[in-house]
């Protein structure tokens, strides 16, 4: 009967912790507490730098950051059980009137940027560059471009393969937002996977493939994949730490977010650590294969928060 | 004609012999290919660091301190939840129930929910555990979730082991003047513990492995501290293991399979200690 001793031993004395598990957060040399963030795995390595971080100068202030991606994210966010959604988008009407059905108010900050890279083959040496008209010609429902030779018809006629993020992911709904547009719909016969890597994996393997995702996944595999200069008007530009940074590159890169619950904020630990993020988010998203804001933008953000400005901002 | 028909029934047999024996090496040759290749990538990060660090943005600093010991707490609370109720359970069902239509009914139901997907249980195990009895994101709340996950595999595996029991030992106890509890407690569950426990490690090991539940219920991915409650976040090692291998940088993926060479040394104990406790139980009771 020795275990059930065991047994009845662990679970009094889980309860037991359970009862003691106090909340004393209020100690003002040595911060405490929690701050619980998720939401965007886009946004994951930015946040997880930063915790990493604010974890040296608080070690006693517990910061979980979880990847339920940005939709899942809000769901959370929306009724109140996080104090900071990481967003790779804006937040939706849909989640806003979630928001405010449960009373949940949101300071939304944007902390870094990333920039959509258009990505080819190694040894794909037709293409030069491709203008955002070609791209949406390519990629909208009902594309009638089968073959490389019916985008430009000097080039190969060759079955173009495309590859892409899935369609949960900010990176998708960013993509057809800013080449397809909002009301369109996106063709649907392309390899998706939420795995960036295997889309990397893809394109590599595929000379004439097609495929897109966040910056940070180009800057890492430049030995395996190329890049397309994006021609959004302005003649084809590069997407680069600068580019992406000064907005040249567009429409293709994009502002990634916190929303933060006004209500804990008012938390010391939550105020704090925001404040860290704002402070050093820029320099640590470069560390991390993302674009850092210009310095005035920072500025603005940092103000807006200090102000607890609620809704959207753009 | 019969001997044409035995020369016949030969070659079968021997072309039968030689497929099996394929199809077994090929499936052993894959899983080779696996190990090996996760190990070479790797092995080189495998220090004592790696297991005392957390999280970290630079690889090199990446440990699985937070990973490992969330997984332990978690399996821990998971045997102590499923363990006692997935063998009387059995108990129940298999000594004690009355072979009607309601019992039929529960059993077609276990068997139903052995092959229910994982993340069916994450659904629910967010919707009660997290959101109904408030458990939050816990260690508390992951291992309820996951006990419901193994449940009906151990049910069924502890099932199976006590039927085996031969009816003679039962009868025999009887003759004595054994009570039905006397009867269960000091024959038929020592004799079918071996079965019993095989079915419990297997069970603990999917639960080590699985994460598709964990992610829905919310445990996290970042987490920089070690559990201290059953109330704390946790995070677990498959988790942990997913989010190195899609990040962008090469290193990363090397962390990662040093720490899919921890996940496979933990499976590994389980499964040794598996072993070695059915090899001492068979020997004692032994017919």
């Amino acid at each position: 009967m020795n275990k059930f001793k065991i047994i009845t031993t662990t679970l009094v004395l889980s309860l037991v912790l359970f009862s003691c598990k106090s909340s004393d957060n209020s100690t003002a040399d040595m911060l405490s507490g929690t701050v619980k963030v998720d939401g965007s795995s886009t946004v994951f390595p930015v946040t997880e730098a930063v915790a990493e971080e604010f974890g040296k100068i608080h070690p006693k202030v517990r910061v979980t950051v979880g990847i339920s991606g940005t939709g899942g994210g809000f769901k959370k966010f929306c009724i109140g059980e996080i104090d900071i959604n990481d967003a790779s988008r804006h937040i939706k009407p849909k989640e806003v009137k979630k928001a405010k059905e449960n009373n949940v108010k949101y300071i939304e900050l944007p902390v870094a940027y990333d920039g959509l890279s258009i990505v080819i083959n190694k040894n794909n040496d037709f293409i030069d560059y491709l203008t955002v008209d070609e791209l949406n010609a390519i990629w909208k429902a009902g594309s009638t471009m089968k073959m490389w030779s019916d985008v430009r018809s000097d080039w190969p006629n060759r079955r173009i393969k495309l590859y892409g993020p899935g369609t949960d992911s900010g990176t998708f709904d960013y993509f057809k937002e800013a080449i397809i547009g909002k009301k369109n719909n996106i063709r649907s016969d392309f390899t998706k996977s939420e795995d960036d890597n295997v889309l990397v994996t893809g394109v590599s393997g595929d000379k004439y493939s097609l495929g897109f995702f966040g910056y940070a996944y180009y800057a890492e595999n430049k030995d395996k994949i190329n890049v397309v200069p994006i021609d959004g008007g302005n003649g084809p530009v590069v997407p680069s730490g600068k580019t992406i940074n000064d907005g040249s590159y567009t429409p293709l890169s994009r502002p990634i977010f916190i929303y933060v619950n006004p209500e804990s904020a008012k938390r010391p630990e939550v105020d704090e650590f925001v404040k860290f993020y704002l402070e050093n988010g820029d320099e640590l998203a470069n560390e991390v294969g993302y674009v850092g804001m210009p310095n005035k933008v920072t500025k603005k953000v940092i103000e807006r928060y200090t102000k607890r400005l609620t809704g959207s901002w753009f | 004609m019969i001997k044409n028909n035995l020369k016949n029934r030969k070659k079968i047999d021997s072309i039968f012999k030689v497929a099996s024996k394929i199809i077994t090496w090929s499936s052993l040759v894959v899983l080779a290919v696996l190990l090996y290749h996760v190990s070479i990538t790797g092995i080189s990060k495998l220090s004592l660091d790696f297991l005392n660090n957390f999280p970290s943005r630079f690889p090199h600093k990446a440990g699985i301190k937070s990973a490992l010991s969330g997984s332990i707490w978690m399996l821990t609370f998971v045997t102590l939840i499923s363990v006692p109720i997935g063998v009387l359970s059995a108990i129940y069902l298999e000594e004690y129930s009355k072979k009607n239509r309601i019992t039929r009914f529960v059993e077609i139901n276990i068997a139903n929910l052995a092959g229910v997907p994982s993340i069916v249980y994450g659904i629910l195990g967010l919707a009660i555990f997290v959101r109904f009895f408030q458990l939050d994101r816990s260690v508390l709340a992951g291992s309820f979730t996951m006990s419901l996950l193994i449940l009906p595999v151990i049910i069924i595996s502890s099932r199976e082991a006590i039927r085996a029991v031969p009816k003679s030992i039962r009868l025999g106890a009887y003759a004595v003047g054994a009570t039905k509890y006397q009867t269960i407690r000091h024959h038929v569950i020592p004799i079918a513990l071996p079965g019993i426990l095989t079915g419990v490690i297997l069970s603990m090991s999917r639960a080590i492995g699985e994460t598709a539940p964990l992610i829905m219920i919310g445990a996290l991915t970042y987490v920089a501290f070690v559990p201290e409650t059953v109330m704390d976040p946790f995070t677990t090692l498959p988790i942990q293991v997913f989010n190195w291998a899609s990040r962008p940088q090469a290193a990363f993926h090397e962390v990662a399979a040093a720490g899919i060479i921890i996940l496979l040394i933990v499976l590994l104990f389980m499964n040794a200690i598996a072993i070695f406790l059915r090899n001492y139980s068979n020997k004692k009771y032994d017919f």
